[in-house]
């Protein structure tokens, strides 16, 4: 077609229209960047800087940067790679991420994600926080453990859901997410199952209830299957495919 | 004390005295918070109300800014400077002293909530340090005298407002003077000249000028002003101009300065900016550090509201409508970058911005702003006074006029030096009495750590960028101590949205502690080469990206400060192991030889 | 023919499934033995360990002997490698940093259901608890990681005859697991 605006990734042409990110063009085309914090469906981010790509020898977030005429965007590097691992490590021990504990195993994206990138190792200094688990809630338990503060729940509840009912607070490494309840638990609060903020977490930390465990290992989202293949979990929380 | 009025009364004239402006959420966060030294739980549900936010929202913005508490401080609230420059001048023996004396724990309320010590990042007095800000008010010179009368006046209940005034005396130790600080004020002579010869002219003027802000990034502002007046504008007009006086890069004091002496000419450089742009509504964000100096500056605004320099009709011309109002900031560095700061303003968590859209675009509140530097503002002021000729005349070819530095550390007169671009990093240490210098660190705790054989280098965007931060070390002392103090500096300001930036940056603290600590090894230097590197490449923002430029850049220049402290072996273990069976000897009473690790080994 | 390599294993705060999933590659151990010889290990029950090549450490470090014997391991092993979940971030024991040690052992020792005698152990034969379980590239220098709960017995295999082979080792997908 003639006149259609493209950029390059990876050697390869990719169509985009105006008001793209690198990222909107990229998932439309097929293509996949890796990701934490994006979801096409709300405001982009650009938190977890798990999509850096570079960009005519500069380094952007693919999620929020706009595409551009021409530009050649380099998203499968050694380099590019490795970064990413670092990333994902730093989530990693940031938090407490006890796959074999955790009923999300298997269809985590930071997991899966991680796989992606071939990260074998967690060699960092890992933090150990001290951190709680909300279970007042009769359809659905948090754990803070895992929150990567991606905020799409934050985002999902009020682009979505309109409720406002999660919020970042502290600051730094003491930023954390906060509930909208007299109490600060979800179960005095206005969340619903059928609230998108319930099925847009990447990680273990907002969880149904009564479903553990109900996906043998082997069926899986990502075990077989890499996350580039299979698509997010955000996706497949939706589908009655479980 | 005196009985303070209800907190619900108060926060209900506070919201009815303004409207309930969201956008004036921080402010009143930190008016109520100057009264009950807290928010009180009754006072965010009233807010939350008031301006249909959530209450978790408003928690949010607690959370974030050091200046926020949601439990009560001590009557009096007492923070140490915990810059660089105040270490050096002997803060931490002041702060232990009069912990001592006040019997408090650092960071806690003494039982009967007379008072709080704490520490707080550079409070911007580093050429009269040791300085502390009491209830926000700053007592600088801090010595073993001042430290016992403090002491003194806290036990005897004295209200702040009956303490010696001397205590409370701030310097600007102006050590040398150029072309801005050398003339008088414009009166406005500047908001005439543009009047007379129309904006076309006088923007002309400030872009022949080559003007670049002072903040550091040395951006066009004859560019960026340009950018802002081309941006769509919905209702006529209504363009802002923001002043940012958030100067919060360890080691800068030099906006303090101005905004004590020559606010009327940083007020005309907006009013000028507003005249040219297309702008109603200014802001003077100024750092929560300064609120001492927020009265005086009201007053100068009200004065040039009376004089016809601000207001409806400015010099009489129809239309001519700007006025500026003062926000504080709360206690944030992250907030000098300048989306962060239009977020802060907007009554948010100080969040830097996904950009694009800049702010010249979509600015406060979606609106074209432009932000600029307090130095910029006093800088056009003076360039549509005296002509782009005069400005040119003084500089470099591609930095031209001067830049005013905050000069602190290991030399003879600390102060502020007004210099023309250019001038050499010697030049700069031999006018302020510096003698057998180690290093000096220029542009702050995100700048760069320059070596004595780049001493012939000069301050210019060429070369040298800086904001105006410079900072002296000695033979005599360790870089090392400034390394941690940086690197302690960024965990602390991170605003924790991205993740090298939040995890990175403690991860680079924690092994500048190894090391500092003597329990590192060579593995853990490679570490700190591989975070930083992630960390510079990866961040959402300016304060991230330069977030690891300490430990980077003197790893570079300086190895020899890490390779001193670095034990034999290549690797060390992440922790103290003996240390980590103390709990363990403390429950089971029991101190033989299996109840403890070597770690000679 | 060359020397074997000597190849070594223990297991510090774990549950021992990584050692059952080293037996998982099942068949393939005769043809492991023909290319390496076990030194110090529950396999052998050598209790001391020689100059090796390979040492594998399944488990995190929670106490004072876990400590001793990795030390041991890495002073006598050109490589080692951290195996499993445990040895790499903690895992599961590592739930316990969620509390003070005094909170675990009084629950353990004092205030637990059908608790006699209540005391916190002071033997001096029993291994002293560290404040926290740390992975075990905290403590000494490890040289490779391979995740998983257990790693499966492919996953091993893959692992160690690149290994052994002096192969950079590649793990097709599926066999990378944190779980």
């Amino acid at each position: 077609m003639s006149g259609e605006k493209t950029f390059i990734l990876d050697g390869k042409p990719i169509a985009f229209e105006d008001g793209d990110t690198i990222m909107d063009a990229a998932l439309r085309a097929g293509e996949y960047i890796p990701h934490l914090c994006h979801n096409p469906e709300f405001t982009p981010h650009g938190s977890c800087r798990i999509c850096m790509v570079e960009v005519d020898g500069r380094q952007v977030s693919a999620c929020t940067f706009p595409a551009a005429e021409g530009s050649g965007v380099v998203n499968d590097s050694d380099q590019l790679t490795a970064q990413r691992r670092s990333l994902l490590q730093m989530l990693f021990v940031e938090g407490n991420h006890i796959c074999p504990g955790c009923e999300k195993s298997g269809a985590c994206q930071l997991q899966a994600v991680a796989y992606y990138t071939g990260m074998l190792a967690l060699d960092f200094t890992h933090f150990f926080p001290r951190r709680s688990v909300d279970a007042s809630h009769p359809d659905a338990v948090i754990d803070f453990n895992r929150c990567i503060l991606c905020e799409l729940c934050v985002r999902a509840s009020r682009e979505v859901d309109k409720k406002n009912l999660f919020s970042i607070s502290g600051r730094g490494i003491n930023s954390h997410l906060v509930i909208d309840s007299p109490t600060g638990k979800l179960g005095d609060s206005a969340f619903a199952a059928t609230d998108k903020a319930m099925h847009v977490c990447p990680v273990g930390a907002i969880l149904p209830r009564h479903t553990a465990y109900n996906t043998p290992v082997g069926k899986r989202l990502y075990d077989r299957q890499p996350v580039n293949m299979v698509g997010d979990v955000a996706g497949y929380e939706e589908t009655d495919e479980r | 004390m005196v009985a303070l009025p209800d907190p619900e009364d108060f926060t209900r004239e506070l919201l009815v005295a303004s409207n309930s402006d969201r956008g004036r959420l921080l402010q009143y966060l930190h008016a109520i918070q100057q009264r009950y030294s807290h928010i009180p739980e009754t006072s965010v549900h009233q807010l939350a109300l008031a301006l249909r936010l959530s209450e978790s929202r408003i928690r949010g913005v607690i959370g974030f800014y050091s200046f926020l508490h949601d439990t009560p401080r001590g009557d009096y609230d007492i923070l140490f400077s915990d810059s660089i420059t105040d270490h050096m001048l002997g803060s931490r023996v002041l702060l232990g002293d009069l912990c001592t004396r006040l019997g408090v724990e650092p960071g806690l309320p003494r039982a009967d909530g007379r008072v709080t010590v704490d520490v707080t990042s550079c409070t911007g007095m580093c050429d009269q340090g040791p300085a502390i800000l009491i209830n926000g008010q700053a007592v600088t010179r801090l010595d073993n005298f001042r430290i016992s009368s403090i002491a003194a006046l806290i036990e005897n209940l004295t209200p702040l407002d009956e303490w010696p005034s001397e205590l409370f005396e701030v310097q600007d130790n102006i050590r040398r003077a150029d072309i801005l600080l050398s003339r008088g004020s414009c009166g406005g002579g500047a908001l005439r000249a543009l009047v007379e010869k129309g904006a076309d002219t006088i923007f002309g003027e400030i872009a022949t000028s080559g003007l670049r802000g002072r903040g550091g990034a040395g951006f066009n502002t004859a560019m960026k002003w340009k950018f802002c007046r081309a941006a769509r504008d919905d209702e006529m007009n209504d363009r802002v101009v923001i002043c940012n006086a958030d100067e919060g890069e360890p080691g800068t004091f030099k906006d303090r300065v101005l905004l004590n002496s020559h606010a009327d000419d940083v007020f005309e450089g907006m009013t000028l900016c507003a005249g040219i742009i297309g702008a109603r509504h200014g802001y003077l964000y100024l750092r929560g550090e300064y609120l001492y100096m927020k009265h005086a500056l009201e007053e100068t605004l009200a004065q040039r509201r009376r004089d016809g320099l601000l207001g409806q009709n400015i010099l009489g011309q129809a239309g001519f409508d700007f006025d500026i109002e003062i926000h504080l900031g709360a206690g944030a560095y992250v907030c000098g970058e300048e989306s962060a700061l239009i977020e802060s303003l907007e009554g948010k968590r100080g969040v830097p911005r996904v950009r694009p859209p800049f702010p010249v675009t979509h600015g406060y509140l979606g609106k074209p702003t432009v932000v600029n530097n307090v130095e910029t503002f006093m800088a056009a002021a003076k360039i549509a006074l005296e002509g782009a000729n005069w400005f040119r005349a003084v500089g470099t070819e591609q930095s031209t006029g001067t830049k005013l530095h905050s000069i602190s550390g290991d030399c003879d007169r600390p102060g502020i030096y007004e210099f023309p671009f250019g001038v050499s990093i010697q030049q700069v240490l031999e006018e302020c009495g510096a003698a057998d210098t180690l290093a000096v660190q220029v542009a702050g705790a995100a700048g760069s750590t320059i070596p004595p054989a780049e001493f012939h280098r000069s301050i210019a965007f060429e070369d040298i960028s800086s904001g105006g931060s410079f900072m002296v070390f000695g033979r005599h002392r360790d870089l090392l101590d400034m390394v941690q103090n940086f690197s302690r500096f960024f965990v602390h300001e991170s605003c924790g949205f991205c993740t090298p930036c939040r995890v990175g940056g403690v991860l680079l603290k924690d092994l500048v502690d190894k090391v500092h600590a003597g329990r590192a090894g060579t593995a853990d230097i490679q570490e700190l080469h591989r975070i930083g590197t992630v960390v510079k490449l990866t961040s959402h923002c300016g304060l991230g990206t330069e977030a690891a430029n300490p430990v980077l850049d003197t790893l570079g220049k300086f190895p020899s400060i890490y390779e001193k402290h670095l034990t034999q072996a290549d690797y060390q273990p992440a922790f103290d192991l003996d240390a980590a069976l103390q709990d363990a000897r403390d429950l089971s009473g029991r101190d033989d030889a299996g109840a403890h690790i070597r770690t000679d080994l | 023919m060359t020397e074997k390599l000597k190849l070594a294993t223990a297991s510090l705060c774990g549950c021992f499934g990584c050692h059952m999933s080293l037996l998982d590659i099942d068949e393939r151990i005769l043809e492991l033995v023909q290319l390496v010889e076990f030194d110090r290990s529950p396999f052998t029950d050598i209790k001391k360990i020689g100059h090796c090549d390979i040492g594998i450490i399944e488990g995190g470090v929670a106490n004072a002997e876990n400590v001793e014997v990795l030390r041991e391991f890495r002073a006598h092993c050109k490589v080692l490698i951290a195996f499993g979940a445990c040895a790499i971030n903690g895992g599961i024991p590592a739930m316990r940093n969620q509390f003070e040690l005094k909170e675990c052992l009084e629950e353990s020792y004092v205030d637990g259901i059908g608790v006699y005698n209540r005391m916190i152990p002071d033997d001096p034969e029993i291994p002293m608890l560290l404040n926290k379980v740390h992975p075990i590239h905290e403590v000494v220098q490890i040289d490779h990681f391979l995740p998983g709960c257990p790693p499966s017995g492919d996953a091993i295999w893959t692992f160690l005859t690149g290994l052994i082979e002096g192969r950079p080792v590649s793990l097709p997908y599926g066999q990378i697991r944190y779980d």
